[in-house]
């Protein structure tokens, strides 16, 4: 970096160029008063704190929006400074509540500390006039609330909420005097577009925005957050043995100190009095609150009487690693059986069965810090904004740096107003849009290829299946107008580096596998993926669903993606566990399901999953779970699906446990226990281990998560090099070997790790999805997201805050199919389709196109998979949650 | 046929009728209906032409009629004058002598002639030299004063460079206000790297009293365009934005056909007159906010963001519209650089002084005999504007004060009256060009209040992002509502021009930085006046409500009932035909008995003290 010297207050600096005068003093530790200045933040130069003199300038000078120049001559204080900085101080005074002592922010306040240092006169502030207005507290969000009386106007909440968020939910209103930050047509903040990320308040110099409950811990534990798949780090503050506060880590490369909403308010389900405390027994239909020693004798007896082919377990995404190891470990070698899975199957299956075909590997090949150094992001079938809050920023801040954003979603969701090219394909189609896109590119001679010559095989005939993808085809099946998958194309393969980004929307159909292989063969056909800020992004769902998939908690594979029908892979195994292994693949996730209702399968042990709200049609769950003659839930609440259990166990939290959690981009993490566990709840690995322990079973008596991480380092060799010494700061991104390995930013960087090392381009044929609409049932029915819930919201609903927020399902429908339906906004309706009928509102709104309905999952009172089809993709086996028919009837009045 | 004013070759008779906004709403559309029906009764159309025309700058006397080549000025025209100024155009028709006659504001006497008017034969009309001679709406018109030759000789004949050193030669300061040596920036856009330049017009005139920009842009629009166009090819722009207030609709619609008009023939566009250079030009229309006048804030407003200034640097030059090198100047500095490529840097540097060259325009009014829009070469003095041309304070009364500059300009007393106007004599009186209005007050105004009044302007302006100006503002409006209340305390001086220096020096933009001149000024010109209002309780214009106080004299009121008729609040009570009576609690000194009671009584005066608080 080039450097510069300058002279302030005599003393002199050398500073990296470009650096402002303002940034310049405050990093050597020289205080120049400011109000309005943040590191993250583009300058805006308004308090008018920061003035100094140059020598050789007329007048006062803003030091946060000039450059430090070679040889400039600065000076921070003078008399005529101090006279500006005390006018602006003393009128800033005199239009402020002076309640300093009573206000939260008292002690932290940036205004106290620049009175402090610029000083005010008494006298003359005693004789300004009050000129302060009374402006209502703004309480109208759950978490914080915005008091103008106490606002200088320093735009760091504005600026936050556009620079940083996206969002714009505030700017300035009104004029002169008048001016106030304000929400689009001055509306309560509740009811504005603010996404209550609780940013603007972390960053207000002042006491106007401000939590609502004092959050002031006694302590901090660094540690992870535990919603969805992005991983952010955080600092959880406890006070007593409740989590009172949670803060994004500033230094961390995942989120670089940004949280959502679920991350900064969701912690409230870790101390919630509906916790499982105690284990349960049903006992004549009701259950009874027992010990961990008559459940554990129970447990034993009842897994120890069954045979191996008659069980099967499922362990948790939300677990850590090391309990993730200890459940497969212990189906596998205590309960000899490979039929373990987990909720993966439902989301990320196709991502595993089809990037592995193509690539070698089904996880993100790029970092998420790389997204913000693309030219092109490509985000298809991804609600990123809703779902992966903290890439969306990611994304949105590359959009900033003058990178283009594709969109392809049936939905008009939130990151479209950040699309340069907008598609709107119809549900299913993916296949078809995209290769209609490589039509495109191969017709304009786009390709990239040295590429696709040294990198690739298969090239020919995926060639050949293209032909069936001409525009007027692709458009026609897509919906989309050819000029928009021209436009999107042709980004897509020259404004390089081009990162490709997708989730549900691409997965969760009866064609999903062949969705990823379009989506891979679109990165490798122009040479978009084993590169750095260029790649295939499937962004992973749950906080830990990468690191379940990883420690094996997958029907085929042993920990670290080793086929359990190869030889030497449970040779392997079968001497580190000292047992027998089956060689044969288990069950999946649906497949459990149809074993149960047969009554092939008679014990289930399951740990951290709800499928009655999270399973395609799960009518079909509820009669299976009836059919079983013994059933184990291991979980942190009653859940709708733990009702149908005869023994529940009671777990701990994310906050109560050590370990580890993978993130999305493969970076493996430190969770640190903040608080003591609830009641006598235990952590997951040290309840399975009892289990098996009591079963007699050797391998088990793990002391530690590290012991367990030991044992992970010896068997996976993706994780061969990751201990927790090392992730102590900052997570390691695998594959990481050995210990001196410094973890994989991206994946493929020279070669796939298909065996022969080349990718592989798939010829692929359009396949339509299993039920579409038709004259019974015509709507199409498609799932999604809500920002302020997760999953099936067995821990954010238990916060008040974002059932507040959002607190019931919708049926968003098109205005138009609204009017011909002669349904009204907020009216109740049945929707129903083959396999069942749900209760629910309608909200009118265009986010939706003509034809297609949509529903989340969150709410237990409107269980939508009941409604959806258990089609199965016939290599993934995820069953197509995104497609569906459903027909809406008016309310008998 | 003979040449006269502007160049334009006329045809036997033509008659301007102005159409700038002042005359349109005094009825100026109606004469020239009336005027063209009553010349085709008469079967003149042959001889005579009828022209619609912008602004001719003597608002005050409108609707204006000017028949050429005699030049005969027909002021305060009624459509039933018109008949007799049709006859008056047959060929054996005489000039009208009596109505509608412009009379001189000091004899009283009818002055048949424009060129016998003080108001004109004393201004040096430059860049309005067509405002009030061609028809606005039409290209042709413009094209026959030589119009677009100067575009010609631009492209063709001069290098980009060239005419930036031309305009540098000129010394054309920018025009807005603040007199920034307008090659600065050209130079700076010019040298600026890429190739997406932008070239802004600010035609963003919101100070309260000003109103020559919307008279150039509604009487000469083509001159301004063709200023742009320069511009864009001196500096390598393609694009260029016109960024009018929507207030001024009739601008906006004349610049609309103007840039229809010049794009049809090829001066705007793709490959204008088939050279290799391209220009097009948009018209934005600004909201109303006096704070989108200044640049960055212009800028904001363009780019569909809340109009707030930012700080500079960088400037506008450096990173202006979406980021890019944007050239941004006020309507006149575009007006006046057709001269300076067509007569050349040296006939412009002719006029002036030696630090500001060219012409200043100024929109005279207040307490003037004439008031409208004046142009003079930069360098006379405000008194040979204000007598010379403007013919004084009417009614003989004294000249107490000029403001100058808006609400970002100063109060001038008499002592001050030889100050040369430009850009460097008025900063060193404290007062500004700025926008270019001029305030003229007698006697009847309270200085306090007048101050009093720009700062009320400003704090409703501020755009209320920094401080200083949002809170400073309205800190010194408080203090002097005070005053003006009889409220005010001697140490509230001291606080006023302790936070006009910090707002001045703290401000982030032009706006907050100039506010507090109106109340600085008076305090250091009649600091007296402010003083009489602390100490006195008393306002020397008789202005401020809460320091007089309305009476009826006993011995004068007829009980003629009409005090009582129009007061608002039923304050005055009496039967007819007894005298009358004020009840001074109720009354709220709207002064309407006080304007209302027939001369020939006088019966009502007007003191001093406030009657509540003498009980």
């Amino acid at each position: 970096m080039d450097m510069l010297s300058f002279n302030i207050n005599g003393k002199l600096l050398t500073v990296g160029k470009g650096k402002t005068i303002l940034e310049a003093a405050l990093e050597n530790s020289i205080y120049i008063p400011n109000l309005c200045h943040h590191p993250d933040l583009v300058p805006s130069g308004n308090c008018r704190m920061c003035i100094v003199e140059i020598e050789g300038r007329r007048g006062q000078i803003i030091s946060c929006t000039t450059p430090v120049e070679e040889g400039m001559v600065v000076r921070t204080d003078s008399q005529e400074i101090s006279h500006v900085r005390q006018t602006t101080l003393e009128l800033i005074h005199a239009n402020h509540t002076q309640d300093c002592t009573n206000c939260s922010s008292n002690s932290a306040c940036e205004l106290q500390k620049v009175t402090a240092y610029v000083g005010v006169n008494e006298e003359r502030l005693g004789r300004l006039r009050r000129t302060r207005q009374h402006y209502n507290i703004d309480d109208s969000n759950p978490f914080f609330s915005l008091d103008h009386n106490k606002c200088i106007m320093c735009g760091i909440c504005i600026r936050t909420c556009d620079e940083v968020q996206g969002v714009n939910a505030l700017d300035y209103g009104f004029r002169g005097f008048n001016t106030v930050v304000s929400t689009f047509g001055d509306k309560p903040i509740k009811e504005s577009v603010c996404e209550s990320c609780g940013e603007c308040v972390v960053r207000c110099p002042v006491g106007a925005l401000t939590f609502k409950e004092t959050r002031q811990p006694t302590f901090e534990v660094k540690t992870v957050c535990a919603y969805c798949g992005v991983g952010c780090n955080i600092y959880l503050g406890v006070r007593g043995n409740k989590i009172v506060s949670s803060r994004g880590d500033r230094d961390s490369i995942v989120n670089k100190g940004r949280l959502c909403v679920k991350g900064r308010f969701g912690y409230e389900f870790v101390n919630h009095e509906d916790r499982l405390k105690v284990p349960l027994i049903k006992k004549n239909g009701t259950f009874v609150e027992s010990t961990w020693e008559e459940a554990f004798s129970i447990i034993v007896e009842k897994f120890s009487a069954v045979e191996s082919k008659q069980f099967a377990a499922f362990t948790s995404a939300k677990m850590t690693n090391e309990d993730n190891y200890v459940i497969q470990k212990f189906t596998r070698a205590v309960m000899g059986t490979n039929n373990i899975d987990h909720c993966a199957r439902l989301c990320h299956a196709p991502t595993v069965s089809g990037l592995v075909q193509s690539l070698g590997s089904g996880a993100m090949t790029n970092s998420i810090d790389e997204f913000t150094n693309a030219k092109t992001i490509f985000s298809i079938g991804s609600n990123t904004t809703a779902a992966h809050p903290i890439i969306g920023l990611h994304i949105k801040e590359a959009k900033r740096k003058g990178a283009k954003i594709i969109v392809a979603n049936p939905k008009e969701i939130d990151l479209c107003r950040f699309a340069d090219v907008f598609m709107q394909q119809y549900p299913g189609t993916d296949v078809v849009l995209l290769m209609g896109m490589m039509k495109v590119i191969i017709d304009e001679h786009l390709q990239d290829e040295e590429f696709i010559k040294t990198r690739t095989e298969g090239y020919d005939e995926f060639l050949d299946s293209l032909t069936d993808f001409d525009l007027d085809t692709t458009e026609k099946i897509t919906g989309v107008p050819k000029g928009k998958i021209i436009e999107a194309a042709r980004l897509y393969a020259t404004n390089t580096p081009s990162s490709l980004v997708y989730a549900m929307g691409i997965t969760q159909h009866s064609h999903g596998t062949d969705n990823v292989l379009a989506v891979s063969n679109l990165a490798l056909l122009t040479g978009s993926v084993g590169k750095e800020s260029s790649g295939i992004n499937p962004l992973r769902g749950q906080n830990n669903v990468q690191g379940a998939c990883d420690m094996g908690g997958l029907p085929d594979v042993y920990p670290g993606y080793q086929k359990v029908t190869k030889p030497w892979a449970k040779e392997k195994f079968e001497e580190h566990w000292g047992v027998k292994l089956d060689p044969e693949e288990g069950l999946t996730h649906t497949e459990i399901f149809d074993e149960i209702e047969k009554g092939n399968i008679k014990a289930l042990y399951q740990v951290g999953e709800n499928p009655i709200l999270s399973e395609a049609d799960s009518n079909h769950v509820k009669r299976a779970l009836a059919n079983l003659d013994f059933f184990v839930v291991q979980d942190i609440f009653m859940t709708e699906t733990a009702k149908y259990a005869d023994i529940v166990l009671p777990a701990a939290s994310f906050a109560e446990k050590d370990g580890t959690f993978t993130n999305t981009e493969r970076r493996v993490q430190r969770v640190r226990k903040a608080v003591i566990p609830e009641g006598e709840t235990k952590d997951d690995w040290w309840i399975a281990s009892e289990i098996a322990r009591r079963m007699g079973a050797k391998g088990f008596d793990y002391e530690s998560p590290n012991d367990i991480m030991d044992e992970i380092n010896r068997v996976v060799p993706i994780y061969g090099g990751i201990t927790f010494e090392r992730i102590e700061d900052e997570g390691l991104q695998w594959p990481c070997p050995t210990t001196n390995h410094p973890g994989t930013k991206f994946l493929h960087g020279e070669k796939f790790t298909r065996p022969n090392g080349l990718g592989k381009l798939f010829p692929l044929t359009y396949k339509a999805s299993i039920e579409l609409p038709d004259s019974e049932y015509p709507l199409l029915l498609t799932t999604d997201r809500s920002l302020y819930h997760y999953h099936t919201s067995t821990m954010t609903r238990k916060v008040k805050g974002l059932e507040i927020l959002d607190g019931e399902e919708f049926l968003k429908v098109n205005p138009e199919d609204a009017q011909q339906m002669e349904i009204s906004d907020g009216e109740y309706v049945t929707v129903r389709s083959r396999r069942g009928d749900v209760r629910v509102k309608i909200k009118i709104t265009r986010i939706v196109p003509k034809g297609i309905a949509s529903l989340t999952f969150h709410f237990h009172e409107t269980p939508t998979n009941e409604l959806t089809i258990c089609a199965i993709d016939p290599v993934a086996k995820i069953p197509e949650t995104k497609v569906c028919s459903i027909r809406v009837e008016k309310m008998e009045t | 046929m003979k040449i006269r004013r502007g160049g334009i070759r006329m045809s036997n008779k033509t008659c301007l009728i102005c159409q700038g906004t002042g005359c349109v709403s005094a009825g100026s559309r109606e004469i020239h209906a009336s005027l063209e029906k009553e010349i085709e009764q008469l079967g003149l159309s042959k001889d005579v032409k009828v022209k619609r025309t912008g602004c001719h700058g003597f608002c005050e006397q409108g609707p204006l009629v000017v028949v050429e080549p005699e030049g005969l000025f027909y002021a305060g025209v009624k459509v039933d004058d018109v008949p007799d100024i049709a006859r008056s155009l047959s060929p054996q028709g005489e000039p009208l002598e009596e109505k509608p006659l412009y009379h001189d504001s000091a004899t009283g006497n009818p002055i048949t002639h424009y060129h016998d008017i003080s108001f004109y034969n004393k201004q040096q009309r430059t860049v309005l030299q067509n405002c009030g001679n061609i028809d606005p709406e039409e290209i042709g018109d413009y094209l026959a004063t030589g119009g677009y030759q100067s575009l010609r000789k631009a492209l063709f004949e001069m290098s980009p460079g060239q005419i930036v050193d031309e305009v540098k030669r000129s010394g054309l300061r920018g025009l807005g206000g603040a007199g920034f040596p307008t090659w600065i920036k050209w130079e700076a856009c010019q040298r600026a790297p890429g190739d997406e330049k932008y070239v802004i017009c600010n035609a963003d005139e919101g100070d309260p009293g000003a109103f020559q920009d919307r008279s150039i842009l509604e009487g000469d629009p083509h001159s301004v365009l063709k200023g742009m166009i320069i511009a864009g090819y001196a500096i390598g722009a393609r694009k260029g934005y016109v960024y009018v207030r929507a207030e001024y609709p009739l601008a906006i619609k004349r610049l609309e056909i103007a840039i229809d008009q010049a794009r049809k023939k090829g001066f705007i566009g793709k490959s204008i007159l088939d050279s290799n250079f391209s220009f097009d030009i948009e018209i934005f229309q600004g909201a109303g906010a006096f704070v989108c006048g200044e640049e960055t804030a212009l800028l904001a407003s363009i780019e569909g963001k809340r109009g707030m200034p930012r700080p500079r640097p960088p400037f506008p030059a450096q990173s202006g519209l979406w980021g890019k090198p944007t050239l941004i100047s006020n309507v006149k500095t575009y007006a006046n650089i057709r001269w300076i490529v067509n007569k050349g840097a040296d006939w412009f540097a002719g006029i002036g002084t030696e630090g500001c060259k060219g012409t200043a325009i100024f929109s005279l009014t207040g307490k003037i005999a004439n008031s409208g829009i004046v142009e003079v070469p930069m360098g006379i003095t405000l008194r040979e504007i204000i007598y010379g041309i403007g013919g004084g304070i009417p009614g003989g009364k004294p000249f107490k004060a000029v403001q100058t500059g808006g609400p970002s300009g100063g109060c001038l007393p008499a002592e001050l009256l030889d100050t040369p106007v430009d850009f460097d004599s008025l900063k060193a009186a404290g007062s500004m060009m700025g926008s270019g209005g001029m305030v003229v007050v007698d006697e009847d105004t309270c200085i306090v209040d007048l101050a009093r009044y720009f700062v009320d302007f400003a704090t409703k302006e501020s755009c209320g992002e920094c401080a200083p100006c949002r809170l400073g503002t309205n800190q010194m409006l408080d203090i002097l509502n005070d005053i003006v209340e009889g409220k005010g305390e001697m140490e509230d001086i001291d606080i006023l021009e302790s936070l006009g220096m910090g707002i001045k020096k703290g401000s982030l933009c032009g706006l907050g930085q100039t506010a507090p001149n109106p109340v600085l000024t008076t305090l250091k010109y009649f600091r007296e006046e402010y003083e009489e209002h602390i100490i006195e309780k008393k306002c020397r214009a008789k202005v401020c409500k809460d320091l007089i106080h309305f009476i009826i004299m006993p011995d004068r009121c007829t009980g003629c009932h009409i005090c009582t008729k129009v007061c608002p609040v039923n304050a005055i009570s009496g039967d007819p035909k007894q005298i009358h009576e004020i009840d001074q609690e109720l009354c709220i000194k709207c002064g309407l008995c006080f304007e209302k009671c027939p001369p020939k009584f006088g019966a009502i005066e007007k003191n001093y003290g406030s009657k509540v608080m003498e009980d």
